[in-house]
């Protein structure tokens, strides 16, 4: 994820200072000096950074945390609550108009706005379950609109063009079709421009005064420097923007726009796009975005990640068993081809708190353990797998020799199980005194 | 004599000279416009609000370097530098000390990585491959596109090979270019392996006598791996059919792109062996602080940059011209 390094040295400067046994001015500053360069590193505009630190600085000593039982778990905690007011505390959705909602995405070249409206247009039709129509504006890029076109066709959706047309007559004529054939949402997708072209921008103005779009969304790559705010500035005087896509933030950019744009010109980040496929388009979710740059993972996107792919009553079933400590080896399987059908291990294990990175031989290491789990569990009978207290060795030969494993194989899924059963204990444990709950996505 | 008059000395003589130059010249600096009034017109206006220097001029010169996009670590090591040699000749004249940043730029420049020739170096026989690699909407194409015009002008054959399969309306997209263009271009099915098609591009190349053949790439970003691999592939399937090739390897970088410009430079770098970088869209952006970084942590020099929309506008990068428009703010009111 495109946090992943900013969080990296977050976790870095706080386990250094979590070393230290006294918390002085002194090493506040030298922590403070360590997280500006982080932050300029990520991108996040100057003045950002700069307003961030004296605040952060001013609510320390505000709060008196040299006095304080665990000072540097109140600076931690001083931090987090800044990015997160950096972001914006709320998510933000889409407005949808009563009759016909027209989007329209505006932004540099390159930024992405064919891409994203693809996505958009994925989600609303697949997620929502609206109508969709493209508009092609981008009349200038060279094959842009045969891109859009395709784009529809992928996903199903109804496609708008003139040709190379006028933007503005099209974005009317776009509209006036979308409200004969009862579109639900039509997405405008515009040329790429340089915020300072003024006969470009000009443009824009009249298509923004024709078709009046309910959002406005400007297209921001998630690797941009310093000048994103600016560009976001100029866009949204002329045109009043309603938000930002960040875009491309599967890559290692550190997303640093992202905190500064919001900050700066107040406008939310309303979705972001985190991979080349259709469906790979998120809510922008402040709140769990702050915790993930703080190296704190993010537990409600896995949470959502598994309602969408799990079969909700198998799984209130399983964590009943779970809890009442019926919990045998078929359900443990059952479990992680649950888990299966969420994403990879690498990926889930960047959004769970606390888990430290995995490198790629260590996740190819996990997806080989679970087939061998597979493998040997299927290999038992159905009342050995609900009584695995009774396996003997001559039990462990036979199924040895069922899945071509060793009994060492059989002997660690054994283990794991065990574990599983005490692990299962314990949190029910938990839950009964009430630690669970917030304590879980915390601070460590 | 500073290296700031010795610029201003250099063009201005060329100015009255040759007609060609003062052009390219004309152009860096109209392309340049924004980069310059950020930069130099900030160094100005601070050196006006400070008679002499003290520690906040620095710590405003440090951020007029960020502001840049010249990256932390760079930032702070030419802040240390001027600061050291300032103190060093007791220097304390504002305006004395932005020429003296300056030149430690120039010169970090200068001496970090060999010294090249920015036009394309061609193979003593046989086509000459180029291959163009970047991550998604950098402008690719259209510097492919720009790349193709400036050598059919010279002269020289060009083929273009449309190796981006992935892109939905890629292929039509570089199809229109060599309609306008009048070259040859070699494509494949959608979704079929690149590096087949930079195969039968190479072939063709062969055949039928091209001088340069550009190869255009899917947009990727560099933390895929397997999108890496597949950059290597063909890079690797261009030598088996014209020995030597790519010749030459570039990587487009958008000028508006953070610090993660040198994790992009650091991964292609990986993937394939670059000989050159092309900055995209430098007319608009008021950035590009991101080339001194990467050819101070890599060592890979700038080619060619982009300043604007028209076929004209990829110029040579030269880091004297680069200098002298960011700094042609100052001059007017000398």
């Amino acid at each position: 994820m495109a946090f992943e390094s900013l969080s990296d040295r977050f976790s870095a400067i706080f386990k250094k200072m979590r070393g230290q046994a006294t918390l002085t001015e002194k090493n506040m500053d030298d922590m403070l000096k360590e997280i500006r360069v982080a932050l300029l590193e990520a991108d996040v505009n100057f003045k950002v950074v700069k307003n961030f630190i004296s605040d952060v600085k001013e609510k320390a000593i505000g709060e008196q945390v040299f006095q304080k039982v665990n000072p540097s778990q109140m600076i931690v905690k001083i931090v987090h609550d800044e990015i997160q007011e950096l972001l914006g505390a709320d998510q933000t959705e889409i407005h949808y108009s009563a009759t016909l909602t027209t989007l329209m995405l505006v932004g540099l070249q390159g930024t992405g706005k064919t891409t994203t409206a693809g996505k958009l247009g994925y989600y609303l039709k697949n997620k929502l379950h609206k109508k969709v129509m493209f508009g092609a504006l981008d009349v200038y890029r060279p094959a842009a609109i045969d891109q859009l076109k395709q784009l529809s066709e992928q996903i199903g959706v109804e496609f708008f063009t003139m040709g190379q047309g006028d933007p503005v007559k099209i974005a009317k004529a776009a509209q006036q079709k979308a409200l004969e054939t009862g579109i639900d949402v039509l997405i405008l997708d515009t040329a790429g421009r340089l915020q300072i072209d003024e006969g470009l921008m000009e443009e824009l103005r009249s298509i923004n005064h024709e078709v009046h779009p309910d959002e406005v969304l400007l297209l921001v790559d998630a690797a941009s420097g310093q000048d994103a705010v600016n560009v976001a500035n100029a866009f949204n005087k002329d045109l009043h923007l309603t938000g930002v896509v960040m875009s491309k933030l599967d890559g290692d950019a550190r997303g640093g726009a992202a905190l500064s744009i919001k900050y700066l010109t107040g406008l939310p980040i309303k979705f972001a796009g985190v991979g080349e496929k259709m469906e790979d388009l998120e809510m922008f979710h402040p709140d769990r975005m702050a915790d993930r740059i703080l190296g704190m993972g993010d537990i409600v996107t896995l949470v959502e990640k598994a309602k969408e792919n799990i079969d909700e009553k198998e799984a209130e079933k399983q964590a009943r068993k779970m809890m009442d400590g019926d919990f045998t080896l078929e359900d443990m399987l059952k479990q992680m081809k649950q888990v299966q059908k969420i994403g990879s291990i690498g990926a889930i294990a960047k959004l769970i708190p606390g888990m430290p990175k995995l490198s790629d031989e260590q996740k190819d290491a996990a997806e080989r353990e679970m087939k061998v789990f597979e493998a040997v569990i299927n290999s038992m009978t159905p009342y050995e797998r609900k009584h695995p207290q009774v396996l003997r060795y001559s039990h462990k030969n036979r199924i040895a020799k069922g899945c071509g494993l060793t009994n060492a194989d059989i002997n660690r899924v054994l283990r794991k199980y065990d574990q599983s059963k005490e692990m299962m204990k314990q949190m029910k444990q938990y839950q009964k005194s009430g630690k669970m709950g917030r304590g879980f996505g915390g601070f460590r | 004599m500073g290296l700031f008059s010795f610029l201003k000395s250099k063009f201005a003589k060329k100015k009255e000279e040759a007609p060609a130059e003062k052009a390219a010249l004309d152009t860096y600096s109209k392309g340049m416009e924004k980069s310059r009034k950020n930069f130099a017109s900030k160094l100005d206006e601070l050196s006006k609000r400070y008679a002499k220097v003290n520690e906040e001029y620095f710590e405003e010169l440090e951020q007029i370097l960020i502001e840049s996009d010249v990256g932390v670590e760079l930032s702070l090591r030419l802040i240390e530098e001027t600061l050291d040699e300032a103190t060093k000749n007791k220097i304390s004249e504002p305006k004395a000390i932005n020429e003296l940043l300056v030149d430690k730029m120039f010169v970090g420049y200068a001496t970090s990585g060999e010294s090249i020739q920015n036009e394309l170096h061609f193979a003593p026989e046989g086509p000459t491959v180029l291959l163009v690699c970047g991550v998604n909407g950098v402008g690719k194409t259209t510097t492919i596109a720009k790349l193709a015009y400036r050598y059919i002008r010279q002269g020289k054959k060009v083929l273009l090979v449309a190796g981006d399969t992935f892109r939905a309306g890629a292929v039509e997209q570089l199809k229109i270019w060599a309609d306008r263009l009048g070259c040859p271009i070699v494509t494949g099915k959608p979704e079929s392996d690149p590096a087949s098609v930079a195969f039968e591009g190479a072939a063709y190349a062969n055949q039928h006598g091209v001088d340069l053949a550009i190869v255009d790439t899917a947009g990727r970003q560099q933390t895929k791996s397997n999108l890496m691999q597949e950059l290597s592939k063909i890079s690797r399937v261009l030598s088996k059919e014209i020995p030597g090739a790519p010749h030459e390897t570039f990587l487009v970088l958008d000028g508006t792109t953070g610090q993660n410009g040198v994790l992009q430079a650091s991964s292609f770098k990986e993937a394939c062996p670059l000989t050159g970088i092309v900055v995209t869209k430098m007319d608009g952006t008021s950035k590009g602080g991101i080339i001194l970084s990467i050819r101070d942590t890599l060592g890979i020099p700038v080619r060619f940059i982009g300043l604007g929309e028209k076929m004209e506008d990829l110029q040579e990068f030269d880091l004297d011209k680069y200098l002298y428009g960011l700094l042609l703010g100052e001059k007017s009111d000398e």
